[in-house]
């Protein structure tokens, strides 16, 4: 169990993503990916979790576009990383109408602004990804 | 220990004003306004009241305000918080605790003033540090996820989709108490503005003000009162997340646990059902819950409502008021899907009455998708 004294499951992610990775956990017990980042292993309750990096290939496992007024429409999606696990993210350097489920589709760290610290966004995956 | 098939009934319903109300009205001056009408419909008193149950994102003390505001002391209280579907919850828990002997007189109660004050303003939304940078527009953004996935899966169509939302507002035409007025085809809702695709703003609710209040006590009390009892005949609970990144399978939601416990405990099932009330946030939740509940096979949700089964006519009334999407939807509309099916089997719905009402059930949703109870009521004729 981490010392939330020193340091958060968070906390940890964003280290990770100021490196350029998208990190996740691992219980040890059972081998089984967990997302979001916690001090204990959802539903078995176990302390022993490990942190890994993701390689960043994943699909699409459903996607929104948002129309904010004045603004472009924004892609919003869940993507099933291959490791097991599934998050919620964007696809990027597309448009937002053209991600689709099914899509495959790798990791891209945005560096964020002053009040957004970087976060893992993502971007079509070449041909056999 | 389980709960007792009709063991309680709802003895008072009423919803408080609704629609757009005066100026600096509080959500707690709705509560206490459906309280007084939700009283005077079954005879007791304020002081007869013993057991608080209410939850509102405007007031977070919701049982405890209340009961201040009504100068009453209850012996026993509960808040429990669940989004939408809270008040099925409460029913549950009320009925538990006047089983137990711990109240006999249960208030469930209900308010918003979100169109007053901006739904921003009064439901702000939690940060989440692995959803909130994505800016997902919330909650529609989560439902609209789940309808792209069903399309996906399923080959739902968005014209299936419109449909339910015009069945609805057929059904509202009849409810002198519905926010809209006019007619709607399946073309206004497919290029209304487009929300979060594939969902236009006629796909979801209504953003009004409002509230509602249910008075509960037990079977053997209820004849005594004034109008015919609304039985409790069963109840389910049931979470499956909090954040829609965290919903097992978009598809399928938690009203396949607490669907099949309500129709386990009422010892009924799904063809003995003569109207459902199902919370209709958006267009894909009553697809989503008509297949969860058993009302047709996983993927046909679609179909099934563009049949016209659930509209005026149909063979399965769905959302006789108008529902969230046509009659009124102040935020957390539970306790007014439950307020509908309550008035179907007491038989008091006028020109949108399902004829031979005798059983009722309740869906509520809540958060996205996340918190799911159902509540089975029945007439006299199912004890």
């Amino acid at each position: 169990m981490p010392d939330l004294m020193k340091q958060s499951p968070y906390g940890t992610f964003l280290e990770h993503c100021k490196k350029g990775e998208l990190a996740y956990q691992v219980s040890t017990d059972d081998g089984k990916a967990v997302f979001y980042p916690r001090v204990v292993a959802p539903g078995s309750g176990s302390t022993h979790l490990e942190w890994r990096v993701s390689k960043g290939l994943g699909t699409v496992y459903s996607t929104t576009v948002v129309y904010y007024k004045d603004e472009k429409p924004l892609n919003v999606a869940l993507i099933d990383l291959d490791e097991g696990f599934r998050m919620m993210s964007r696809v990027e350097d597309i448009d937002s109408l053209e991600v689709k489920i099914g899509m495959r589709v790798k990791v891209r760290i945005h560096p964020g602004d002053e009040k957004q610290p970087p976060y893992p966004v993502f971007t079509p995956a070449g041909r056999g990804a | 220990m389980t709960l007792k098939r009709d063991s309680v009934a709802v003895v008072g319903a009423a919803e408080s004003d609704l629609g757009q109300v005066a100026p600096h009205t509080s959500p707690v001056d709705l509560m206490a306004q459906a309280t007084l009408r939700a009283l005077d419909d079954c005879g007791l008193k304020l002081s007869d009241i013993d057991g608080v149950f209410s939850a509102a994102t405007q007031v977070r003390t919701a049982p405890m305000t209340l009961a201040e505001y009504l100068r009453i002391k209850p012996r026993y209280f509960d808040g429990t918080a669940i989004g939408g579907s809270s008040f099925m919850s409460h029913v549950a828990h009320a009925q538990a605790a006047i089983e137990h002997g711990l109240c006999e007189v249960a208030l469930v109660a209900y308010g918003s003033t979100q169109r007053s004050v901006s739904r921003a303003a009064a439901s702000p939304r939690e940060f989440n540090p692995y959803e909130t940078p994505y800016r997902p527009f919330m909650p529609s953004s989560a439902y609209a996820m789940a309808a792209a996935r069903h399309m996906h899966q399923y080959g739902t169509k968005r014209e299936q989709l419109a449909e339910v939302a015009v069945a609805a507002r057929k059904w509202a035409l009849l409810n002198p108490k519905a926010w809209e007025k006019e007619p709607l085809t399946i073309e206004q809702v497919l290029k209304s503005r487009m929300v979060s695709y594939p969902l236009t703003v006629r796909d979801c609710c209504l953003v009004v003000d409002g509230g509602g209040a249910i008075i509960l006590t037990s079977a053997a009390r209820a004849k005594s009162l004034r109008k015919k009892p609304a039985y409790v005949l069963g109840v389910g609970e049931a979470l499956s997340h909090a954040n829609i990144s965290s919903m097992p399978d978009l598809t399928v939601s938690a009203a396949s646990e607490s669907g099949p416990n309500a129709f386990g405990m009422a010892k009924l099932k799904p063809a003995d059902v003569d109207m459902l009330s199902l919370y209709d946030a958006f267009t894909i939740t009553p697809i989503l819950f008509l297949e969860d509940l058993g009302f047709c096979r996983k993927g046909e949700g679609g179909p099934f409502a563009a049949s016209g089964a659930i509209a005026p006519g149909g063979k399965l009334p769905v959302n006789t008021s108008g529902g969230g999407l046509s009659y009124c939807h102040p935020g957390m509309y539970g306790l007014l899907v439950m307020i509908e099916a309550i008035r179907q089997v007491r038989g008091e719905c006028d020109k949108r009455q399902v004829k031979d009402c005798e059983v009722a059930l309740a869906h509520g949703n809540g958060g996205v998708l996340s918190s799911q109870c159902t509540v089975i009521f029945g007439s006299d004729a199912t004890l």
